[in-house]
């Protein structure tokens, strides 16, 4: 039996609102896994806390929903033990950027080998609508009634910087495009990261549909680390999607089993 | 003399702990027993460093108090110790000394050969060349030569019966965790676990595993747990700061289930406390810690030799349970060089890995949290496994991990995960009983306090009895209530302020312990104090 989307359906269905960003994200996952040949036993999606993270009880395969802000901790642990397993993050920016920001750094500084993927809406959607650290400045949510005032946090950058070698930002509203990205992702060596944006129909009413394809464009991916920084300060009234950065650098490398010889150790403490 | 103990002193970085460790290297070789305790501030340079050597031809379970050698390398050691001299104690002070002129020295105080150091000396100094090898040689045979109190402290000589490891209960921990086929460790640097992370760091490719460097011990535990679902053996250790950080991601294993061994070296807290110091402040910690209610297992080795043998239990607990276990070790048991005989370490042992699905049918009927098994332990898959999908939820979950918030489920799984505490109280060891069964005085003790007990006991001149705690949790409630209940008088004898294990033992026997020797300096108990305490009541 070839794999394909309906490889991953489960007997449960979406609990997402209608028009949710998440579909859109949902349905290129699960084309990406199908075009790779990875199926429900051959590869383990580590899921953190928020609404995109309700995705494990209709994405059937080996999932792990983790704790708030650690998905990226426990997928270099499962990448560590079994370095042959894809392992794919699907993260929110709450829970990436915001509770688990230090995990996101480091693992970009150690270039692990796995695939993120941050549902970016600018909201806290499962706790009803507060900021998250990507949202604009003067965004009003229910924990900024006057608007954010401070700098949103931006993945891309955060990213290059910190030493990751795939960096990528993707539409929720196109399915395609977001599907060739993660596929790309997927199949890097190396850590890597697409950055998601997705409208949340409830909790945010400026960044709809609408809103970010009167913006977005796509780029051709730039030949240095510098410029890709610069494309990835790019925000307003033009937005760039694609592959801002890839590059090929070694990620840790992992010891295969074999039986272990203490005794040749013992002599060192005589 | 039978046993000789020797304290030498000096400003940090003019190698005080090195001499300590070639000093008892030399004798172990010989055949000797030996233990070597430090004393350090949180410094690197600069500051009072004190190493402790206790040498004896006898077995012997902790260090003395009362010291027959001091050699001082500075003048403030002689101001700050000369308060722990025993009558006739001699002190080696020569001026310009430096700290193998002293091993010499210390060796013609106690009538020992000379070249017995010499290969100790050339084992710690050849990767520097021969230069610096003949070097300390010649300043050795200065040191051997010039003290005018050659053969003073004469000490009994002894056949040497087998080839004796030195090292700390963290090295311990290190191999009893590679003995029990560990695969990966994550674990951010602290106090008093970090000769763990040197072993394992310098052996990932010799026992072929992996070592991280977390960010954060958030990142270790969440990392440790990570690799245990994927299918081998990990662990994490730290101390009680690094593990009050980890508290959420224990609930998380318990939750769903996913085996794992902590190694928690404990020092005095709160806080950052004194992080080069030794308490037992951690016990009812461990035992509480993390949110919900989900089961652990909680064990404390009294030395290096038993810390290795509980690692390995630990594994084969943690695999066949499903759980988290502990080892509850510390500042004074993990950086303190111990002597253990090497056919301890070379004994073979079991790997039980517990309930490991091979073979799954592919129809889908595989179910990680199965509800059907009487003991509460379901059987596990490894993503990759053809057959083994399920979900590991932080959620309240089903029998494959999807959510579930429905009230029957939710007591389902809770009694699930609540039945194992019954099914490993069967593989808890009972407590460790010393002495004489119609002794005056029963001590209570857990970790590393059972060594200056044991010695002290020696020197009681009235009848007693010690009842040991190595593994205490789930507490041997039935077993301490046959041990305790005749007691007359009982002594709960423990390193922190509270008396952490006599409020588990009333908690779970009704047994109130009220005659408590409790020490919370950062010090470890010395034998001479117990001695005085029961002789002055």
């Amino acid at each position: 039996m070839s794999i394909n989307p309906d490889t991953f359906k489960t007997n449960h269905l979406p609990t997402w609102c209608p028009g949710c960003g998440n579909f859109g994200i949902w349905l290129a996952l699960k084309n990406a896994l199908a075009e790779l040949g990875i199926g429900t036993d051959d590869g383990v999606c580590v899921y953190g806390v928020g609404c995109h993270g309700n995705m494990y009880d209709w994405m059937k395969i080996y999932g792990v929903a983790a704790l708030h802000g650690r998905t990226l901790p426990v997928a270099q642990g499962l990448k560590a033990a079994n370095p042959a397993l894809p392992v794919m993050v699907i993260s929110g920016d709450g829970d990436g950027l915001g509770e688990g920001g230090n995990h996101f750094i480091n693992a970009a500084k150690r270039n692990a080998d796995i695939s993120v993927f941050i549902h970016d809406n600018q909201v806290y959607g499962l706790t009803t609508g507060q900021a998250s650290p990507t949202a604009n400045i003067g965004f009003k949510t229910k924990s900024t009634p006057e608007g954010v005032i401070d700098e949103p946090l931006n993945p891309l950058a955060l990213a290059i910087t910190a030493g990751a070698t795939f960096v990528a930002r993707g539409f929720s509203g196109d399915i395609p495009g977001l599907t060739a990205l993660m596929k790309a992702a997927i199949e890097h060596k190396g850590f890597s990261v697409v950055d998601i944006l997705q409208p949340c129909v409830t909790f945010d009413k400026i960044h709809t549909y609408a809103w970010y394809r009167q913006r977005l464009y796509n780029m051709e991916t730039p030949d240095t680390k510098i410029k890709a920084l610069e494309l990835a300060m790019e925000w307003g009234d033009k937005i760039p999607v694609g592959i801002f950065y890839k590059e090929e650098r070694q990620s840790p490398k992992e010891e295969s089993a074999k039986p272990v010889n203490l005794d040749e150790l013992l002599a060192e403490f005589i | 003399m039978n046993s000789v103990t020797i304290k030498i002193g000096g400003e940090a970085g003019f190698g005080i702990i090195t001499a300590g460790t070639m000093l008892s290297k030399t004798f172990a070789r010989l055949g000797y027993y030996t233990f070597v305790t430090n004393e350090y501030p949180s410094l690197i340079r600069g500051g009072h460093n004190v190493v402790t050597v206790r040498i004896s031809t006898e077995k012997f379970a902790s260090m003395n108090r009362d010291l027959h050698i001091l050699v001082a390398l500075n003048k403030q050691t002689i101001d700050l110790h000369k308060e722990e001299l025993s009558k006739d104690a001699i002190t080696i002070n020569e001026p310009a000394m430096n700290n193998t002129m002293a091993i010499g020295a210390v060796l013609a105080v106690l009538g020992i050969p000379l070249e017995a150091l010499h290969s100790v000396i050339k084992d710690q100094f050849s990767k520097k060349g021969d230069d610096i090898v003949n070097a300390n040689i010649e300043a050795a045979k200065k040191g051997y030569d010039t003290t005018a109190k050659k053969n003073s402290f004469p000490l009994e000589k002894i056949e040497k019966k087998e080839d004796q490891l030195l090292l700390n209960a963290s090295e311990a921990t290190g191999m009893g965790a590679a003995r029990a086929e560990l695969k990966f460790a994550a674990i951010y640097p602290m106090t008093p676990i970090n000769a763990l992370i040197t072993f394992l760091a310098d052996h990932v490719k010799q026992l072929q595993l992996t070592y991280i460097q977390p960010e954060d011990e958030i990142a270790g535990i969440n990392m440790a747990i990570g690799a245990s679902l994927g299918g081998v053996r990990s662990m994490v250790a730290t101390s009680g700061g690094g593990f009050a950080l980890m508290v959420e991601g224990l609930s998380w294993a318990g939750m769903i289930e996913a085996p794992l061994v902590i190694d928690l070296g404990m020092r005095p807290g709160p806080s950052t406390g004194m992080p080069t110091y030794s308490e037992q402040g951690e016990l009812q910690f461990v035992i509480h810690a993390g949110h919900g209610e989900f089961p652990r297992i909680v064990l404390a080795p009294a030395t290096a030799e038993e810390a290795y043998q509980l690692t390995i239990d630990a594994f084969n607990l943690a695999d066949r349970y499903q759980v988290p276990v502990f080892i509850l070790t510390d500042k004074y048991i993990n950086e303190s060089t111990w002597c253990v005989p090497k056919s301890v370490f070379s004994k073979a042992v079991i790997v039980d890995r517990g309930k490991i699905r091979k073979d799954i049918p592919t129809d889908g009927s595989f179910k990680r949290y199965d509800l059907s098994v009487t003991d509460g332990i379901s059987s596990r898959s490894f993503p990759g496994q053809k057959g083994g999908f399920y979900i590991a939820n932080s959620y309240e979950h089903d029998e494959v991990g999807y959510m579930t918030d429905k009230a029957e489920s939710r007591v389902a799984m809770a009694n699930k995960r609540i039945k194992k505490f019954e099914a490993m109280k069967k593989d808890m060891m009972p407590p460790q009983v010393f002495g004489d069964t119609d002794a005056e005085i029963t001590f209570v003790t857990w970790g590393s306090t059972r060594g200056p007990v044991l010695d002290a006991m020696k020197l009681l001149p009235k009848k007693s009895r010690l009842v040991h705690y190595s593994w205490l949790y789930p507490f041997p409630a039935e077993e301490t209530i046959k041990l305790l209940s005749p007691a007359t008088r009982i002594i709960d004898v423990e390193q922190n302020a509270t008396g952490q294990l006599a409020s588990l033992i009333r908690e779970h026997t009704g047994i109130f312990i009220k005659e408590k020797l409790l020490k919370y300096d950062g010090r470890p108990f010395f034998l001479e104090e117990i001695v005085e305490y029961v002789n002055k009541s």
